[in-house]
C-alpha cells in the first residue's frame, strides 16, 4: 500500500494542473468568441509571424 | 448615411423611462463597435479585418464571429459613418452600435465567477468521489481514515469557495426571517461537513464529503445554466439598444456639429432631418414638416408642424428639415411623466411567486422538521448523539433539493433556447411561467398589430389619369404616404404623367404643372378638401373637385393568424389604442376582435389593465409605444416587438425579434409545456425523496445510496427538461 503515498499526490497534482489550466483560459478571455477562434485557425493570415 | 437616417434618439427615452438601466461608461480601448449580421466564415473575418485595418486612422480591428461584431480601435476623429460604406463596398452589411451600451457584455464578471466556482467544485467532487469509491469498495482501518482525511482536506476549502453563492443567498433570506431554497441547501452542506469531520476524527465508517461536494456541483450547474440563459437574453437586448446611437445635430453659428444627445442643453438649436427622431422637447423655430407621433400616442395621422409648435422627444420628423430650440433635455423631457406612470404601475404589480419559490416554501420547513424529528427520535431511541447526528445529516442530504435546484433552470434554458430560435427573447426569469397562465391578451394597434406603414385602400375608385398624375407627384417625395402611393400605382401598372416643375412643399405636399393646370397632392386643407377621419392624401387637378386617396395601416405579418390562434385556444383578445375610433373599429372588425377601446390615453390603458387584473384575469400585454409602457409593466406578462421604443422594450418581459407576430401564439403553447415539465420535474424529485427518505430515517442510508439517489434524480430531471419541443 506504500504506492498510495505516491499515487494520491500525483493524481491530485495532475487534477490541479487541469484546474489551473482551465482557470487560465477563463481569465484570458478564451471563451469570448469560440466560433471565431475555431475559424481563425483555418485562415492563412499571420501564419509566418504573430499579429503585431 | 444609414447612421443619420436612423432614429437618432431612441436610447434616450429609455434612460428616462427606465431608471433601472445602468449608466453607460464607454470602454477605453474600443471607440467604435459595428454589428455585422452577414459574416459567417473565416474568409469573412480576414476580409473585414483587412479592409478595416487598411482604412486610414484605424489602429486595430477585431472581429467577434460568435457575436457578429467588429470592435475597432481608431483615431478619435474617425466615425462609424466613415467605415460603414467601406464595409458595404466589401460586401458586408454593417450597423453602428453604441459601445457604451455593450460594456456589460464585455465584462461578464458574474458569469466568469460562477464558472470558476463550478470548475473548482467539479474538480474537487471528482477527486473526492474517486477516494469514496475506494472506501465503498472495501478500504478499511488506517487506509479508510487516510482517504477520509484527504477528502476532508479537499472538500473544506473547495466548499468554502464554491458554495459561497448559496451561503450569501441563504444568509440574506434568514436576515429578513424568510426561508428560501438555499437555506436547506446550506444546512445540508454544513451539517454533512461537520458530522463527516467528527466521524473521521473518531475513525468512523461513514463520511459524506463526496455528497456535499456533488451537491454543490449539481446546484452550481443549475445556477450557471440559469445565468447563461439570462446573459444571452440580456446581451441580445443590449444589442437592440446599442443599435440606436443617441446623437443629435446641433447648430452653432450656422455650422452643423454632431454631438451625443447627453451633451445637449436647454436653448440649443437642433437640426432634425426628415426621418429623424426628436432628441429633446422643444419648439420649432424654422421649417415646415409633418410629425409622426404614433410611438407616443398611437395616432396614425401625421400632424402638421410649423414654427411655434411644441414637439416632444420621440416624435419622428417626416418631410422637411426642422430646426428646434430645446426647451427640456434629458430627465426634464415630457418622457419623464411617462416614467412616473411606469413607477406607479410597477408598485401596483402583484408580486409573482415563482414555481421554485412556492416549492421551496412547502419544502424547506418540511425538510427541517423531518431531520430534527429523526435526530430527536434516534437520540431518545439509542441515546447516542453521534448516531442521531449522523442520521439527521443523512436525511438532510437525501432530501436536499438537488434535483429541485436543477428542475427549473434546466427547463427554462431549453425553452428559452427554442423560443430564441423562433425569434423571441425571454428577458425575465419567470416570464415563461407567467406566460403559461395567461387567459386574456391585450394588443396595442399602431406598430404592434399594424406595421406602421400605410396601404392604399381605394385604388379601384380612382380614374386612370388621376392615378398617373398622382404617381408623378408622389414619386418626388419620401413621405410615407407618397411612398406607399407610388408602390400601389406602379403595381397597378400606371405610368407617371408628364408633370413639370414638381416641387415638394414640406408639411403640405407636392405640387407641379400638368397640361397647363396646377396640380397638387397633399393635405386636405391645402388642396381645398374636407378632411375625413381616415388617413388620406388628396389630389387637386386645376379647379376640379379634389380626389381622395384613402390609406389604412398595413397589418403586421402573422397578425391575423395570431389573433385567430389565440382565440382558438380559448383566450380573450382585446384591442386598446390611442388612435381614432374609426381606425380602431375598422381594424377590430377586420381581425374579429369584439372587445376594443379607442382614443385611450396611457393612464386609461393602465387603469383598464389593472381593472382586468382586479377581476382575476391574467393579462398578456403586447405593445410597442411609449403610451403602452405603463400598461406593459402593469400586465401579468408583456411582449414588445423589436421595433418598439427602447423604453417599451425595457419594460416588457419578452421581445419579439422579427417583424412576424405569429411566434406569440406558439410561445404560449411552449410556455405551457415548459411549466408542465417543471411540475413533472418536481414530481420526479419528490418520488426519489419518497423512496430514499424512509431509508435515511431508518438509518439504513449509506453514503453510497445518498450519492446514487442524488445523481440519478439530477440526471433524470435534466433529461426530462431536454424532452421539451
Amino acid at each position: 500500500m506504500e504506492v498510495l503515498s505516491y499515487l494520491i499526490p500525483i493524481s491530485l497534482i495532475l487534477g490541479a494542473i487541469g484546474l489551473l489550466a482551465f482557470v487560465y483560459t477563463v481569465r484570458s478571455n478564451q471563451y469570448d468568441d469560440p466560433e471565431g477562434d475555431a475559424r481563425r485557425i483555418l485562415s492563412n493570415d499571420w501564419d509566418d509571424r504573430p499579429k503585431p | 448615411m444609414t447612421a443619420q437616417l436612423r432614429p437618432s434618439l431612441a436610447a434616450c427615452p429609455a434612460c428616462v423611462a427606465a431608471p433601472l438601466e445602468p449608466a453607460r461608461p464607454v470602454p477605453e480601448d474600443v471607440q467604435i463597435a459595428l454589428s455585422l449580421p452577414g459574416i459567417h466564415c473565416s474568409a469573412c473575418i480576414s476580409t473585414v479585418e483587412r479592409t478595416l485595418a487598411a482604412y486610414p486612422g484605424v489602429e486595430d480591428a477585431r472581429v467577434n464571429l460568435t457575436l457578429k461584431r467588429a470592435l475597432i480601435k481608431a483615431a478619435p476623429d474617425l466615425r462609424a459613418a466613415d467605415l460603414i460604406p467601406v464595409l458595404e463596398r466589401a460586401g458586408y452589411e454593417a450597423h453602428e452600435l453604441d459601445p457604451g451600451a455593450l460594456s456589460a457584455t464585455q465584462t461578464d464578471r458574474a458569469g466568469r465567477d460562477l464558472l470558476m466556482r463550478l470548475a473548482v467544485a467539479g474538480f474537487a467532487s471528482m477527486n473526492v468521489m474517486l477516494l469514496s469509491v475506494s472506501v465503498w469498495s472495501g478500504a478499511s482501518d488506517a487506509t479508510r481514515d487516510m482517504f477520509h482525511w484527504i477528502s476532508a482536506a479537499i472538500a473544506m476549502p473547495a466548499i468554502a469557495f464554491s458554495a459561497q453563492p448559496f451561503f450569501v443567498s441563504a444568509w440574506s433570506a434568514l436576515k429578513v426571517k424568510r426561508l428560501n431554497m438555499d437555506v436547506p441547501i446550506v444546512l445540508a452542506i454544513v451539517l454533512a461537513l461537520v458530522t463527516s469531520l467528527w466521524e473521521t476524527s473518531l475513525s468512523g465508517e461513514d463520511a459524506y464529503f463526496d455528497a456535499a461536494l456533488t451537491l454543490t456541483f449539481f446546484l452550481l450547474a443549475g445556477r450557471y445554466l440559469d445565468y447563461r440563459t439570462r446573459a444571452v437574453a440580456r446581451s441580445a437586448a443590449e444589442e437592440l439598444a446599442a443599435l440606436e446611437v443617441p446623437r443629435a445635430i446641433r447648430l452653432e453659428d450656422g455650422r452643423e456639429t454632431e454631438i451625443p444627445v447627453a451633451q445637449l442643453a436647454v436653448g440649443d438649436l437642433i437640426l432634425v432631418r426628415p426621418g429623424g427622431r426628436m432628441p429633446v422637447d422643444g419648439e420649432i423655430v424654422e421649417g415646415r414638416s409633418e410629425l409622426d407621433r404614433s410611438l407616443l400616442t398611437g395616432e396614425t395621422l401625421p400632424v402638421f408642424a410649423e414654427p411655434g409648435r411644441a414637439v416632444s422627444a420621440g416624435e419622428v420628423n417626416l418631410t422637411g428639415p426642422l430646426v428646434i430650440r430645446a426647451s427640456a433635455v434629458g430627465q426634464e423631457t415630457s418622457l419623464h411623466r411617462m416614467a412616473d406612470l411606469v413607477a406607479i404601475a410597477e408598485s401596483g404589480r402583484s408580486r409573482y411567486t415563482s414555481l421554485a419559490d412556492s416549492a421551496a416554501k412547502l419544502y424547506a420547513p418540511g425538510v427541517h422538521i423531518l431531520s430534527v424529528l429523526s435526530f430527536l427520535g434516534w437520540l431518545v431511541y439509542s441515546g447516542d448523539v453521534r448516531t442521531a447526528l449522523n442520521i439527521a445529516a443523512a436525511v438532510l442530504i437525501i432530501t436536499c433539493p438537488c434535483a429541485l435546484g436543477l428542475a427549473v433552470p434546466a427547463v427554462t434554458t431549453a425553452a428559452s433556447g427554442r423560443l430564441f430560435k423562433k425569434g423571441m427573447l425571454i428577458k425575465h426569469a419567470t416570464a415563461l411561467e407567467r406566460l403559461a397562465e395567461v387567459d386574456t391578451v391585450v394588443f396595442d394597434k399602431t406598430g404592434t398589430l399594424t406595421a406602421g406603414t400605410p396601404e392604399l385602400t381605394n385604388l379601384g375608385e380612382i380614374l386612370r389619369d388621376d392615378l398617373s398624375v398622382a404617381l408623378a407627384l408622389a414619386q418626388a417625395s419620401s413621405h410615407p404616404l407618397s411612398v406607399s402611393l407610388t408602390r400601389a400605382a406602379r403595381s397597378a401598372g400606371a405610368e407617371p404623367a408628364a408633370v413639370e416643375d414638381v416641387r415638394e412643399i414640406p408639411g403640405y405636399g407636392t405640387e407641379g404643372v400638368w397640361q397647363g393646370m396646377r396640380v397638387r397632392l397633399g393635405r386636405a386643407a391645402w388642396v381645398g378638401a374636407a378632411h375625413g377621419g381616415q388617413t388620406s392624401a388628396w389630389l387637386a387637378v386645376g379647379d376640379r373637385a379634389p380626389v381622395g386617396f384613402l390609406f389604412t395601416d398595413a397589418l403586421r405579418p402573422g397578425a391575423e393568424e395570431t389573433v385567430a390562434a389565440l382565440k382558438a385556444s380559448g383566450k380573450q383578445v382585446m384591442l386598446m389604442s390611442g388612435d381614432t375610433t374609426g381606425a380602431v373599429e375598422a381594424l377590430a372588425n377586420r381581425l374579429g376582435i369584439a372587445n376594443w377601446m379607442a382614443e385611450a390615453l396611457p393612464q386609461d390603458k393602465v387603469a383598464r389593465v389593472q381593472a382586468l387584473a382586479g377581476q382575476g384575469k391574467r393579462i398578456l400585454m403586447v405593445g410597442d409605444g411609449l403610451n403602452d409602457t405603463a400598461a406593459l409593466v402593469a400586465a401579468h406578462v408583456s411582449i414588445s416587438p423589436a421595433s418598439a421604443l427602447d423604453a417599451a422594450r425595457v419594460a416588457s418581459d419578452i421581445v419579439l425579434l422579427g417583424t412576424d407576430l405569429s411566434p406569440i401564439a406558439r410561445a404560449c403553447d411552449t410556455a405551457k409545456k415548459a411549466t408542465r415539465r417543471i411540475r413533472e420535474n418536481f414530481q420526479i424529485a419528490t418520488v426519489y425523496n419518497v423512496i430514499a427518505v424512509p431509508l435515511a430515517v431508518a438509518g439504513l442510508c449509506s453514503p453510497l445510496i445518498a450519492a446514487l439517489a442524488m445523481s440519478t434524480s439530477s440526471i433524470t430531471v435534466s433529461l426530462n427538461a431536454l424532452r421539451l419541443r
